[in-house]
């Protein structure tokens, strides 16, 4: 018998080594019937459909796209990154809650936070872009539909919901404004809240709901704190889901011009 | 070849026996290829079997019958007895299924069969003479000797289906739209998407990196800063609020044109074309809302101070200090 070097002995080793792993009945009660980490991915345009068909993330997207919709130039991929924009804040507002007390000792906390806290710095910043990009960029996707007049029929409503998507991005900036609890902070808040205070007929009741008082104290804070990690996301995530459904139940992307 | 499953072979072996009128022996080493295959010219005992069929068919109606008055009723009587006044003719002429139901216990096969001696309702009779098919119907089913029904259809060899009847090639639904050219998802979407969004991340971490965000001294509702400014995205707003009245500027602006103008856009604009072309009044408005709003923003970003006074960031420097403080960051 002819002596194998290392190298075709690692070869023969490796050779089927995942099958026994990939047949078993842990890894085939994990991965659905058809899904390339059963039986390997070989291009085919039955396995390119198994590829979105049995994720239940690439699942969102239809299995095939009007060719025109897959440009870059098009839709600038403006709405899918409002959505990235908004898991990496999810992820990174998560983080940074592991070190914030909506207090009187958010400040130091948010201090505490950028000195000595690993990667704090970087994270926070992170957030922060993150969400002044998320309004610029949900903003941006706003126009692009519009001078695609991507909102006609049958989209009309899913506009309406954008629209909405839309203030409540701003409503979850605004509210996220005040946490670091410095200067620029509360004094932002308090003109964004006097704004509020024009509304005609409920405008002192308004600022008062919304600053838990007469002016921005540590209870504006808290309640801020409550909408901005709780209240708002829940509620945007409600209409991403109705209208990410609508995108594909009104005929996926409008167009081509 | 293919490798065909025995019980498989052995079944379809059964049915081609059965066509053939051969054994299923035979026929299963017809389609194993180990001898000839039978050729059918044509079918004897099919035509054969049609011949009686008529014959018996045809005169099963007074063959049951000869006997007295009251077989026939009885069978007649579970059947429709709506209709036991026997005076208006023409009503029965027309409906001829029920008539010969009601009163009478002479039958229908009567008509046929040549013993209408009591007849104890007249009128009937010549109804019953014009719709001898449901009597025929009834008639058979007395008769327990006789097999009628066998020969009442063709062998099943011969005859499998039958027109019903012809339907236009219409599909059930419309497609209205035109076949559009699509492609896969995956990757033709996902690729792009997966790249762009990388790009972003880079972007931010790399913008993270280089840029701090602004941390001023702790909040101090005693210390009123000079401007005050709101976040940028409502600086436009604060700064049309220095303009007009705060009723006008802080509540119509954002809430009714903002939020409820906005959202109305699509019932407003029902121009279905969608061609920029074709829609530059549509177009034209927003992007005067656009340059408005983004010069209201620049403006109350850039060029206002203290006292919101008018500015030059050049000149008297930049009074946001959310831009303020990554700008001067070493």
């Amino acid at each position: 018998m002819a002596k194998l070097t290392l190298r075709e002995r690692f070869k023969k080793g490796a050779e089927g080594s995942g099958d026994s792993l990939r047949g078993s009945k842990f890894a085939t009660s994990i991965f659905r019937p058809g899904s390339p980490f059963r039986k390997g991915y070989s291009d085919s345009p039955r396995n390119r459909s198994y590829v979105v068909m049995n994720n239940v993330l690439y699942h969102l997207h239809p299995v095939k796209v009007k060719r025109h919709g897959v440009r870059l130039s098009y839709t600038l991929c403006l709405g899918g990154m409002s959505f990235f924009l908004f898991i990496v804040l999810t992820i990174t507002g998560i983080w940074l809650m592991f070190y914030f007390r909506p207090t009187e000792m958010a400040y130091a906390d948010i201090q505490a936070l950028q000195t000595s806290v690993a990667f704090g710095s970087l994270v926070r910043n992170m957030h922060r872009w993150g969400a002044h990009l998320m309004v610029l960029v949900v903003f941006l996707h706003m126009s692009r539909v519009f001078y695609h007049g991507a909102y006609k029929a049958p989209r009309e409503f899913n506009w309406v919901i954008g629209v909405i998507l839309l203030f409540l991005t701003l409503f979850l900036s605004f509210t996220g404004y005040l946490l670091p609890w410095d200067q620029l902070a509360i004094w932002a808040v308090t003109v964004g809240g006097n704004m509020a205070s024009y509304t005609p007929v409920f405008g002192a009741q308004i600022k008062f709901g919304l600053f838990a008082g007469l002016e921005a104290t540590t209870a504006t804070l808290l309640r801020f704190y409550v909408l901005h990690v709780l209240f708002f996301p829940f509620i945007i995530v409600i209409f991403m889901a109705i209208h990410f459904w609508r995108v594909r139940k009104d005929g996926g992307i409008s167009g081509p011009l | 070849m293919v490798d065909i499953p025995e019980h498989l072979l052995l079944r379809s072996a059964e049915a081609r026996a059965k066509a053939l009128g051969i054994s299923v022996e035979q026929a299963l080493a017809e389609m194993k290829g180990e001898s000839t295959p039978t050729v059918v010219a044509e079918e004897p005992e099919v035509i054969e079997i049609d011949t009686p069929a008529p014959a018996k068919a045809e005169v099963p109606a007074p063959v049951e019958t000869p006997v007295t008055e009251e077989e026939p009723a009885k069978a007649e009587v579970p059947a429709p007895v709506e209709t036991p006044v026997t005076e208006e003719e023409p009503a029965k002429a027309e409906v001829p299924a029920p008539v010969e139901t009601p009163v009478t216990e002479e039958e229908p096969a009567k008509a046929e069969v040549p013993a209408p001696v009591e007849t104890p309702v007249t009128e009937e009779e010549p109804a019953k003479a014009e719709v001898p098919a449901p009597v025929k119907a009834k008639a058979p089913a007395p008769a327990k000797d006789d097999s009628p029904e066998e020969v009442d259809f063709a062998p099943e060899v011969k005859v499998t289906q039958r027109l019903l009847t012809v339907v236009k090639a219409k599909p059930i639904q419309k497609a209205s739209a035109e076949p559009v050219d699509k492609v896969n998802t995956w990757p033709h979407l996902m690729l792009p998407e997966f790249i762009s969004l990388m790009a972003m991340m880079a972007f931010l971490i790399i913008l993270s990196a280089i840029l701090q965000a602004p941390l001023l001294e702790e909040a101090n509702p005693n210390i009123t800063p000079n401007p005050a400014k709101a976040p940028w995205y409502f600086l436009g707003l604060q700064e049309a609020l220095s303009y007009w009245d705060p009723q006008i500027a802080g509540v119509m602006i954002p809430l009714v044109i903002g939020l409820i103008g906005f959202a109305a856009i699509p019932y407003i604009d029902r121009n279905p074309e969608n061609n920029p072309s074709k829609r530059k009044y549509a177009i034209m408005m927003f992007t005067f809302f656009l340059a408005g709003a983004g010069t209201l923003t620049i403006i109350g970003v850039l060029f206002r101070g203290p006292g919101w006074n008018w500015t030059y960031p050049w000149i008297d420097g930049i009074w946001f200090d959310d831009l303020l403080d990554w700008i001067y960051f070493e």
